[in-house]
């Protein structure tokens, strides 16, 4: 509850805030006119519903999808070293995104692109794993994973070397660091839906999730069908993750601290690990994101910050040692 | 010459002297992404390796390197665009080439001091406001001061991306362009281009409200930028008339096509003019094929 009281407090000086000066007045004014439903083509209401509102809300369903997704996975690999990218989404949507910049497809296309790759990177390493029988099936999984992520990485560097240096090499390199400076409306909406799709069988089947994270031996004796789940929990973590890195480009350590931070505070069980998660996560890039574009008077990239702040976090838990899963 | 970099376009092929089209593509031995074998390159048996670009210490030691390795002499140039004459007096006294160097140099000092005079009247203050917008979306450019915007201050225009400690390529949000508000956009992406007049958050903005936003041809070579180099002399003079039209009303034809033969040895026929013209009134060529390397 005080955690969706501090999001949504976060939102409202984040939507205060920017390049563009908007006063609190100004600020509350343009908001009673939409409410009221008019439609003014004023400066103001341009910069605050088209530009700043969208990305403040950019911010908050990228931060939590892609915490929420890295909550999933931590609890169904019972590793709390695991991000959203175990599977190779974020390096596949990354391959996706490259591909459509070396072809100069239009932003819409480099988009999709980087969607339906990042899908079908995780459906190849699921299939890869299915095809192999063997008495550990989450190892086998993570093995492809690690195995695909590195042929898709080893993808990008070839497409960066034949990629034209002076247009299209930096663009594939802001795309590879995240930014959600181009963020539209239209993108958010469209995000959103995905989003809420994929959280669904998260929610709903939150305790048999918590079921997995005992084992698949205790697991199965406890009457839950761990392969179909594991299916579900994946195929949902992973539309979460692919549809909001599409438009926002790699951002790492969010999927990986914030869970982290989310169990110390509530526990390993994974009803309450997920919204905390989630709410965290959204917490958490909407501030890096605001610092990101009010900081200068050009864009920070949002994967720098995210792992300037994350990395010396990530060490400080390392050596804590690492304590038991629950 | 003993090959390209990286083989040329089917779009920038006819601008290429038929003596140069076809060689081949050996890599680039320095800089982003190496991709040169060095023994592909002495297989060419090249008598001279020539860099124009960045002379920083790593460039140096690099060039150093090659060097010591192929015993080919390594001739490192300052690129940048206000060394340009420098430049080709150089290369023209190391190829043996003095006169056509001279020649050369002549030509884009001629075209710094001519553009200087003009400019001469108009204070830093009123010179028009610039943004160059690069990348699929736009929102990346270059900052004051970086290799790829200094054509901007040269033709005499103001970059509003200006960021204090910051060099080279950035990115900006849609916000901070709005405050900046540019006069004049130029561009050569042409997804970006075929974008922007309908796209309603830059239509706010006063470049493209105001109709100018201008899109660059980019064959044989870009003509701001891609690469930052030589080729920027026939975007300068482009560049200029775009931002003071009554004091550079040029004749673009005449000065592309003298360009063209004095720099690359073409003579370009009256459409592949027209064509280059048209591109520089935004009417880029279709792309029948991907305008891939």
């Amino acid at each position: 509850m005080s955690l969706t009281v501090l999001l949504l407090l976060l939102m409202l000086g984040a939507a205060l805030v920017g390049a563009y000066p908007i006063t609190f007045g100004e600020f509350f004014a343009a908001l009673g006119r939409w409410f009221a439903g008019e439609t003014t083509q004023d400066k103001i209401n341009t910069v605050l519903f088209d530009i700043r509102l969208p990305r403040v809300f950019a911010a908050v369903v990228v931060g939590a999808a892609v915490a929420a997704a890295g909550a999933a996975y931590q609890t169904l690999f019972r590793n709390p070293l695991v991000s959203p990218d175990i599977l190779g989404v974020s390096t596949g949507a990354g391959l996706g995104a490259v591909l459509g910049i070396f072809l100069s497809l239009p932003v819409a296309a480099i988009q999709l692109s980087a969607f339906v790759v990042g899908l079908a990177t995780v459906g190849t390493v699921y299939a890869i794993a299915a095809l192999v029988h063997g008495r550990e099936p989450v190892l086998v999984l993570v093995l492809a994973g690690v195995v695909v992520g590195a042929l898709a990485g080893a993808a990008i560097s070839l497409l960066k070397i034949l990629a034209d240096p002076y247009d299209q090499l930096p663009a594939i390199v802001f795309w590879l660091l995240g930014s959600l400076s181009a963020i539209r409306k239209g993108e958010v909406w469209a995000a959103i839906p995905l989003v809420l799709i994929g959280l669904l069988p998260l929610v709903v089947l939150r305790w048999r999730i918590n079921v997995l994270s005992l084992g698949d031996e205790e697991a199965k004796a406890l009457g839950v069908e761990t392969g179909r789940l594991r299916l579900i929990v994946i195929a949902a973590a992973t539309l979460i993750t692919a549809s909001v890195v599409a438009i926002s480009g790699v951002i790492g350590w969010v999927g990986l601290v914030i869970p982290h931070i989310a169990r110390m505070a509530v526990g390993p069980s994974f009803d309450r690990l997920l919204p905390t998660a989630t709410l965290l996560g959204a917490s958490y890039l909407l501030i890096v994101d605001t610092l990101a574009r009010t900081m200068a008077r050009i864009e920070v990239p949002i994967g720098i910050l995210t792992a300037i702040i994350g990395a010396p976090f990530f060490l400080w838990l390392l050596a804590r040692g690492r304590e038991g899963w629950s | 010459m003993t090959g390209w970099p990286d083989p040329p376009t089917a779009e920038e092929r006819p601008f290429i002297s038929e003596k140069y089209r076809d060689l081949p593509a050996l890599g680039r031995l320095t800089g982003r992404g190496g991709t040169a074998n060095l023994e592909v390159v002495l297989k060419s048996k090249p008598d001279l390796i020539l860099d124009f670009g960045s002379v920083r210490e790593t460039y140096v030691s690099l060039a150093e390197n090659v060097q010591q390795q192929t015993n080919i002499p390594y001739v490192l140039i300052d690129g940048r665009f206000e060394a340009t004459p420098a430049a080709l007096r150089l290369l023209g006294d190391v190829l043996g080439l003095s006169e056509r160097g001279e020649r050369l140099a002549k030509y884009v000092e001629d075209t710094f001091v001519q553009i200087d005079a003009a400019l001469a009247a108009t204070p830093i203050d009123k010179r028009p406001r610039v943004y160059l917008a690069r990348g699929p979306d736009g929102l990346e450019t270059g900052v004051q001061g970086s290799i790829n915007t200094e054509i901007i201050e040269r033709a005499g225009g103001r970059n509003v991306a200006a960021a204090a400690g910051q060099k080279g390529l950035v990115r900006v949000s849609m916000e901070q362009l709005i405050v900046a508000d540019p006069e004049i956009i130029i561009t050569w992406d042409r997804n970006f281009f075929d974008r922007v007049f309908k796209d309603p958050l830059w239509v706010g903005i006063r470049a493209v409200r105001d109709g100018r936003v201008f899109l660059a041809p980019t064959a044989p070579f870009g003509w701001i930028d891609r690469p930052p180099s030589l080729n920027r002399v026939i975007g300068l003079r482009w560049l200029a008339g775009l931002f003071y039209p009554d004091t550079f009303p040029e004749d673009l034809r005449e000065t592309t096509r003298t360009f063209y033969r004095l720099f690359y040895h073409v003579e370009p026929t009256e459409p592949q003019l027209d064509t280059l013209i048209a591109w520089s009134k935004g009417q880029a060529p279709s792309r029948q094929q991907p305008a891939r390397r």
